[in-house]
């Protein structure tokens, strides 16, 4: 298969944040975790919670730099491989990205600083500040990330203005307050909580298991499992909000996570399984649960859910409405100084679906003259592909429901005092936390390839496709950084990696552990090799 | 919103080109002596413990230093679409290079110290090397591609295409303005490493601190009379502009000029403090890095950065970004910035948080405050990078 600059810089794209993504929902959920124990550790004065904040503390640092490091990828990107789109709608999409930077990157990247190495130069109360500093800036930061994010998929508060051929902001308030936006921010902290506290949870239990640390692996498993099971219900409800607000503005992405072909008579059911075909544009086979599907996207009984079928029909018509704008807007181009009032007035009511008319483009060079069997192609280019949405979303709901039951249990026999009966008689209940702890970064990177690919082949829902949003690079070029991204990525990940295994296993200081084989000897200095 | 109308849109766009300029400088003045001090770190630090010295010195303020270059993307891409879109997407090998560069930067600190393996922290230590000296490198180098024109043409789309090479952004002037732009954060890192290094590691710093101040000096010299003899020709608009015009950069006519970078000098005497700050900051730092005055010197470096930064601003204005290839099409502070409403909600966003971020950076600097010597390595060997 021949890979176009436009694959590529999408695969590039994909790969950069899904990477940037294992490191974040850490940073995002531990931050909290550490600022709650520094907290209890400044009320009670007890000092097992100052060594579990820094012994948490440590790991989170391994983890933070890896999401810094990844990050800077993320700022600049949208300028190297997406041109088009940064001068489509810098306007809008900027904003929040620079107003990010000065109010929450800086906040956590300073205060990070004192976190560190603030320790004998702070009272508590001020280290205490400045971890919450940490946590709230991290938290702030995934709000306006979100926000920009979340106007790709719903870009309201911002209208095309042919003068500048871009999108303007003309409600600065409606973006920020963007209802998906805000869905997506609880949802996604939410999910960073419990990818937190499954590791926090897990790794505790391994020292249990392994017989070790058991005066601060007890304390964590009580803080982790008790804001674990209040993220994990909230990360489960408010993605079930997500939904709502996917079938209000995209009920394609729905449609396709659903694997729902035709509209059905409301409530719908809800597809377990099913093996979609997008040749015949059916599923082969599917298994059913009534009612499920209508109640959770319209909250009602009454209310149809649109089919991928009639989402296309749909928008055959708004393709034919956007050619009407297209035509329009080429005359507004051709004299901009100069315009017909009628023309402009054309292209302000027909605007909104000036995108649609880009779908056209890889059909037609002009879309007013498109065929039916164009406009039919340009229709159906429209859904993405149905079967990895479908399953994907099933592997998250999945994971978010064993969220509930892991931490539950562990809510209960922790609150309960009853750690030792796990230990003792029920070792397999400790294992499986151990083995849960990939689970919640599985559950996260499926989440966002929902997002992400449902949106496709938007990279601004409804208003610019992704074809049409790239740089004028070489395919060279975006396969070198493409594979110097991914081969560097990843000698960061292994490296990553092997840090945490090496500092979980030599532990918390705690007394009651001679020093293991790993651990650093005290006040030496290396001298380094003579280059 | 009407709100912004409170400000006119020419006002806006004269704002945000002055809040360019201070992002650049911030980022260069903060974060440059850590790029600095990456920079010289192999060099001035020969045991493991005069490296840590090094290090320690910047290790626990640098990361929020490093985000003046997070915001400056940030707000380029806000305040200044097209620019973002052109020169990222235009420079695109270079930009991959710095990222790859600075992302080896917060894992370098981080890491280093976590294993006592001799050849684990020269490694590095070398990826702190090459991630502060790329990237000043580079970004000089951009400077000296944006001053010549950069390839790109605009469609009546507002689609670029850029027709340049990787290798082509690499001519003698481009080179002398990287090389001018590496000395001086290497000048700016020997001030720092007096300023806050003890022992060994502070001479060293001085001393390739003064042979970078030298550098600067005659680099900063020569660059400027290759601009001013013509050698480097300047981008000049021939036709009216309405500085309150829609951001579309078709809309006017631009012609290339061999004096049109000393235009703004000969007009207004006064811009010519923006070079004189940049010799006179190098000199003083110069001196200073010789007589041990270690505050004194610093604050001459940072005037330095700022001088030499506020020259190629003040020589191109109003150009952001010229186009070698259509000049006309080329980005300039009237016609590529953002909307009207954009601009005014990043700037009462600025007023408000700006002040804060510098307050509390103040207080953090403040707190960790002090000399780094071996000794305080020593007694901290666990919890220093």
């Amino acid at each position: 298969m021949e890979l176009s600059v436009v694959d590529l810089s999408r695969l590039q794209f994909a790969m950069t944040a899904l990477y940037h993504f294992l490191f974040v929902p850490l940073t995002i959920g531990l931050s909290i975790l550490l600022a709650t124990m520094e907290t209890v550790y400044v009320m009670t004065g007890r000092e097992v919670w100052k060594r579990m904040v820094k012994f948490w503390g440590t790991l989170f640092g391994i983890n933070f730099v890896l999401g810094v490091a990844t990050g800077l990828t993320m700022e600049f990107q949208f300028g190297m491989n997406w041109a088009y789109f940064s001068q489509y709608v810098g306007d809008v999409f900027g904003a929040p990205l620079a107003i990010e930077g000065l109010t929450a990157f800086f906040m956590e990247a300073t205060f990070v600083g004192l976190f560190f190495f603030g320790w004998d130069k702070l009272t508590k109360r001020q280290h205490l500040a400045a971890t919450w500093a940490v946590a709230i800036g991290t938290n702030f930061s995934a709000l306006w990330i979100l926000i920009a994010n979340g106007w790709m998929q719903h870009p309201i508060g911002a209208m095309f203005n042919p003068d500048t051929m871009r999108m303007e902001v003309t409600s600065f308030y409606d973006v920020l307050f963007n209802p998906v936006a805000q869905a997506k921010f609880v949802h996604t902290v939410s999910a960073g909580y419990v990818t937190a506290a499954l590791f926090v949870l897990g790794i505790s239990c391994w020292y249990l298991l392994k017989n070790r640390h058991i005066a601060i692996a007890k304390r964590s498993i009580a803080v982790a499992s008790a804001f674990g099971f209040a993220s994990a219900l909230s990360v489960v409800v408010l993605g079930d909000e997500s939904g709502y607000e996917a079938n209000l503005n995209q009920q394609m992405k729905l449609a396709t996570i659903e694997a729902m072909w035709e509209t059905e008579p409301a409530p719908a059911a809800f597809n377990v399984i099913a093996v979609p075909d997008m040749e015949r544009r059916e599923n082969l086979f599917a298994i059913e649960v009534p009612y499920v599907m209508g109640l959770i996207a319209t909250r009602s009984l009454t209310t149809e859910i649109p089919g991928i079928k009639e989402l296309v029909e749909a928008s055959k018509d708004r393709i034919r409405q956007g050619a009407i704008a297209w035509d329009a807007l080429q005359k507004i181009r051709a004299n901009p100084k100069d315009v017909d009032p009628n023309v402009r007035e054309t292209f302000a009511q027909n605007q909104h679906t000036l995108g649609y008319a880009y779908l056209l483009l890889p059909f037609t060079d002009n879309p007013l003259t498109a065929t039916n069997e164009q406009i039919d192609a340009a229709a159906w280019s429209a859904v993405p592909n149905v079967w990895p949405m479908f399953y994907a979303f099933r592997i998250m709901v999945a994971c978010g429901f064993f969220f509930i039951l892991l931490t539950a249990v562990f809510f209960y026999y922790s609150s309960a005092g009853k750690l030792d009966y796990l230990r003792e008689k029920r070792r397999w209940v400790l294992h499986v936390a151990v083995w849960a702890i990939p689970l919640p970064w599985i559950a996260c990177e499926m989440g966002w390839f929902v997002a992400e690919y449902g949106r496709q082949p938007w990279i601004i829902e409804g208003m610019l496709p992704t074809s049409a949003a790239v740089s004028s690079l070489s395919v060279i070029e975006v396969l070198i950084t493409l594979a110097a991204f991914v081969a560097l990525y990843t000698v960061l990940l292994v490296i990553e990696v092997t840090l945490m295994l090496r500092a979980i296993r030599k532990g918390p200081e705690d007394g009651q552990q001679p020093d293991s084989p790993h651990a650093m000897p005290v006040s030496r200095a290396y001298p380094i090799a003579a280059e | 919103m009407i709100l912004h109308e409170l400000i006119d849109y020419s006002t806006l766009k004269m704002i945000w080109w002055l809040l360019l300029g201070v992002l650049l400088i911030g980022f260069a003045v903060t974060d440059g002596f850590d790029m600095g001090v990456g920079t010289l770190l192999p060099f001035v630090g020969e045991t493991d413990t005069e490296r840590r010295v090094a290090i320690n010195t910047i290790g626990a303020t640098w990361e929020g230093n490093q985000v003046w270059f997070i915001l400056g993307g940030g707000a380029i891409f806000a305040a200044w679409p097209p620019l973002y879109a052109i020169s990222f997407s235009g420079f695109y090998l270079a930009m991959f290079i710095v990222l790859a560069a600075m992302i080896l930067r917060p894992v370098a600190f981080k890491y280093r110290s976590k294993r006592p393996d001799p050849s684990w922290r020269n490694g590095w230590d070398w990826a702190l090397f090459v991630g502060s000296s790329v990237p000043a490198l580079v970004f000089g180098v951009a400077v000296g591609n944006v001053l010549m024109g950069v390839p790109f043409r605009l469609d009546a789309d507002l689609r670029m295409t850029y027709e340049g090479s990787f290798l082509g952004l690499f001519s003698p002037f481009s080179l002398l303005c990287g090389l001018l732009s590496l000395s001086m954060l290497v000048m700016h890192g020997g001030a720092w490493l007096g300023l806050r290094a003890d022992g060994v590691v502070a001479e060293r710093g001085q001393r390739a601190g003064s042979f970078a101040a030298v550098f600067v000096l005659v680099l900063f010299a020569v660059g400027g009379g290759l601009v001013s003899s013509g050698y480097v020709s300047g981008y000049q608009i021939t036709s009216d502009i309405d500085p309150g015009m829609p951001a579309n950069p078709l809309w006017k006519e631009v012609i290339v000029a061999p004096d049109a970078w000393m235009r703004n000098f000969e007009a207004h005497a006064i811009f010519w403090l923006a070079p004189a700050l940049g010799f006179l900051g190098a000199f003083g730092a110069l001196v200073g890095l010789q007589t041990r005055f270690e505050g004194l010197t610093f604050l001459c470096s940072k005037l330095s950065v700022f001088g030499i930064i506020s020259t190629v601003g003040v020589a191109m204005f109003p150009f952001l970004l010229p186009s070698s290839i259509q000049p006309s099409a080329s980005l300039t502070v009237w016609d590529a910035s953002s909307s009207h409403a954009t601009l005014f909600n990043m700037l009462v966003a600025t007023i408000i948080f700006l002040p804060i971020v510098l307050i509390y950076t103040a207080w953090v600097y403040r707190v960790l405050w002090g000399k780094v010597d071996e000794r305080t390595i020593e007694d901290n060997n666990h919890t220093a990078y």
